[in-house]
């Protein structure tokens, strides 16, 4: 039985801890905020991970309880409550093991900034969010923690507050996550004018009253409902799981601290959309339409964004449009009914992107916050243990067979092979081509930072450059190490009963003719069985390729790659203006909107109300003033007259009346 | 004794007469500032005229208090009239339109 007083009290310690850096940073001093900090995390850590050990190994049944009622308006109950079962309890572990382990690397990350306090309080409160996210029984929080982690996000990619640059980018993910938010919101209010019920398991009950239900969005044509709400819901999940098109925030959020960039932006906040749809299951189930645009969308968004990945020179940006391009595979697994291969993706994703992000972030301490791969090289002499780490994520970003990315990755291509509905093949060849290309940019990511010639000694200035790349501190390295050893044998362990047993009983449903997991489980024998299969398939040569491609670009023939770029000119131009979607959102979004702006500004506000109103109404009051100041003379003998007057036709009329 | 309606002719007639002199004259202050005690007087004359038809000395009480208010009027206007002839050089009603709005 899992008491109500040790989900509040992973909730709450993160947001207590956060408080006391936050507000009492000043007094608490850096050893301070980040032994809070420290201790609220590893408290949550602990006792997720007891939760989840009461849900697996001792059979405690799922809980579903209100703590708290905030308000009941109409019949609809607004409440805090948790609802925490297989599939949330995976969620809370890798949340609050990440976090713990990025709020250790911070110690080493953050050590000179002055902002360090503040940096600790925000990350805890980000935990948090995030718990409040997954934990929740009902929609309305769930979009208050979906709104908190923006927040949270927001405050983090603008933490250096000083770069306009930065500021520019937490606007923009502010804004991008806002037409996804406002999608979410019209979703959950279908929701509830369908059902009147904020509650999941009230909603999920009366899911079939929601499909059999129709509306007319443009006149004249019918929808059906359920198709309208989860279409709605994914829109959300598009903005924060950063699916083309609204994925544009994401690589600009990487003027964060990288910290962030790995918590945040790469292993859990980002994936709260796929959370949400997992969570969603039931509703997504009973629209096929929904489920294909969740394909075709986290289709193009795995293969497009990967190619953007190859051309990029800043070391966090490859790893960003990485993470796009593997948020784009979860959403595939979405799309094609594999809601479990999904959460398998992004727990292994979580930890693996993780470590690559930190050891990017190792390279850029070692480097003197230098980011440009283009002056690195030759780093494997100088930073041993962020090598080896960085290879053992790259391997598990490649799905290299063993590794824990392997297991994931395959599931998801292969249950797309297995798919049947529309959209399937195209979703197929383009994570199939993906794997390639990822296998490209990761080892060009590997190459170009560890291997080939020591670039970093002359800078761009071209004189020579003292200082030499050296290890980070061992708060830095410890984290790595931590990282890496899931991102090796999570997969291996946990395959078996994640993906092909019944790990999230009812946690998540799928329809008998969806369920393509059950057609890849047949084929299933066991997870060496299964590594050695890929042996002889075709995303493991592919791998190969992109493998052997980047080695023959950056180590063999490094002259090749600037060749191959003039050849293909107008394509690579392409790639290395991101497809031109920030040209366009720039042209058509910003400027309309700031033309929109201009013509309400003149139209509404100069015209009508500072011009009709504001001086319209003085203008009357004067013009009629000026009339009537000509009976003002100044002379004495007029007022006179006037009274008499006055008087006269009062006596008339009193006398005559 | 003379008749009520011969008094209050009379009494017409010199209220009549300022109210003129207010309008007709435009070019002394002095004579406005005569007209409103005339005007003044002629009113006296009704309360009196009354007061002794009907036996009442009320009206005739009236009447001091009119003749006093009229002093300390006549008092304040002749002040007014002589900061305003220092600062303006001039008592010509004509030119003294200062409320012109």
């Amino acid at each position: 039985m899992i008491r109500q007083s040790v989900l509040l009290t992973i909730v709450l310690a993160p947001l207590i801890a956060a408080i006391l850096a936050g507000v009492f940073g000043r007094f608490i001093g850096r050893r301070g905020a980040h032994t809070v900090t420290i201790a609220g995390v590893a408290i949550s850590f602990v006792l997720s991970a007891w939760v989840l050990k009461l849900l697996l190994v001792d059979g405690a049944p799922p809980v579903n309880e209100a703590v708290y009622t905030w308000l009941v308006s109409d019949n609809i109950r607004m409440e805090v409550g948790f609802l925490v079962d297989r599939l949330t309890a995976l969620m809370m572990v890798v949340v609050t093991f990440v976090s713990l382990c990025v709020h250790v690397y911070t110690i080493g990350y953050m050590h000179d900034d002055p902002g360090y306090q503040r940096f600790f309080s925000y990350i805890s409160l980000f935990t948090f969010s995030m718990l409040m996210l997954v934990m929740a029984n009902n929609f309305m929080q769930l979009f208050f923690g979906w709104e908190a982690v923006g927040l949270v996000s927001y405050l983090l990619i603008g933490f250096w507050y000083t770069r306009p640059s930065a500021i520019f980018a937490n606007l923009k993910a502010f804004l991008v996550n806002r037409v996804g938010d406002f999608g979410f919101l019209l979703g959950i209010a279908g929701v509830v004018y369908f059902t009147g019920s904020l509650d999941y398991q009230t909603v999920f009950e009366q899911r079939e009253l929601i499909a059999a239900n129709t509306m007319q969005i443009i006149p004249g044509i019918e929808w059906q409902a359920i198709t309208v709400i989860c279409i709605l819901l994914f829109i959300g999940a598009m903005g924060k799981s950063a699916q083309v098109p609204l994925h544009v925030w994401l690589p600009d959020s990487m003027e964060g601290p990288t910290p962030i960039s790995a918590l945040i932006h790469a292993a859990t906040m980002v994936t709260a959309g796929i959370f949400m749809v997992a969570r969603m299951s039931p509703l997504f189930e009973l629209s096929e339409v929904a489920l294909s645009t969740v394909l075709v969308v986290g289709a193009t968004t795995a293969f497009f964004m990967g190619l953007l990945g190859m051309v990029n020179n800043d070391i966090k940006r490859v790893v960003a449009y990485s993470t796009l391009s593997q948020l784009g595979y979860m959403t595939v697994a979405l799309g094609v009914s594999a809601y479990s291969a999904a959460i398998f993706h992004l727990m292994t994703h979580a930890f693996f992107k993780a470590l690559l992000f930190l050891a990017a972030g190792s390279v850029i301490i070692g480097m003197h916050h230098e980011q440009d791969m283009r002056k690195m090289g030759g780093l494997k002499k100088y930073m041993p243990i962020t090598y080896w780490t960085a290879l053992i994520g790259a391997l598990a970003l490649v799905a290299f067979p063993g590794t824990s990315g392997f297991f994931s990755k395959d599931a998801i291509i292969a249950a797309t092979a297995a798919a049947s509905i529309p959209g399937a093949t195209y979703a197929y060849w383009c994570v199939l081509l993906g794997v390639f290309v990822t296998a490209f940019y990761t080892f060009r990511l590997i190459f170009m930072t560890f291997e080939g010639p020591e670039r970093f000694r002359t800078d761009a200035h071209g004189h020579h450059d003292s200082h030499t790349p050296h290890e980070s501190p061992w708060v830095v390295t410890v984290p790595l190490i931590v990282l890496a050893v899931p991102s090796l044998v999570i997969g291996w362990l946990t395959v078996q009963p994640v993906l092909f047993g019944d790990y999230f009983g009812t946690a998540i449903f799928v329809e008998a003719a969806h369920d393509t997991v059950a057609r890849v489980a047949e084929t299933f024998h066991g997870p060496g069985a299964f590594s050695l299969h890929a042996l002889l398939t075709v995303p493991f040569w592919l791998m190969v390729a992109g493998v052997a491609t980047a080695w023959v670009f950056y180590v063999k023939k490094p002259e090749l790659p600037s060749q191959i770029a003039a050849r293909l000119g107008p394509l690579y131009k392409l790639l290395e203006n991101k497809f031109y979607f920030d040209e366009l959102y720039q042209a058509v979004f910003a400027r309309g909107s700031r033309r929109l702006g201009s013509v309400l500004w003149r139209a509404g506000d100069v015209a009508l109300i500072d011009g009709a109103i504001v001086n319209g109404s003085a203008h009357v009051v004067g013009w009629f003033s000026g009339v009537l100041r000509r009976l003002q003379s100044g002379y004495l003998y007029h007022y006179a007259f006037a009274m008499i007057i006055g008087l006269s036709a009062l006596l008339a009329w009193y006398v005559l009346r | 004794m003379i008749q009520l309606e011969f008094v209050l002719l009379l009494a017409g007639l010199l209220f009549a007469l300022s109210v003129a002199g207010i309008f007709l004259n435009r070019k002394n202050m002095i004579l406005l500032l005569m007209c409103i005690e005339l005007m003044l007087l002629a009113v006296n004359f009704n309360f009196i005229a009354f007061a002794r038809q009907l036996g009442d000395l009320n009206g005739q009480v009236y009447v001091f208090f009119i003749m006093t208010v009229a002093a300390a009027e006549a008092a304040i206007g002749l002040a007014i009239l002589v900061v305003l002839f220092r600062g303006k050089k001039s008592i010509n009603v004509e030119q003294l339109n200062e409320m012109k709005g």
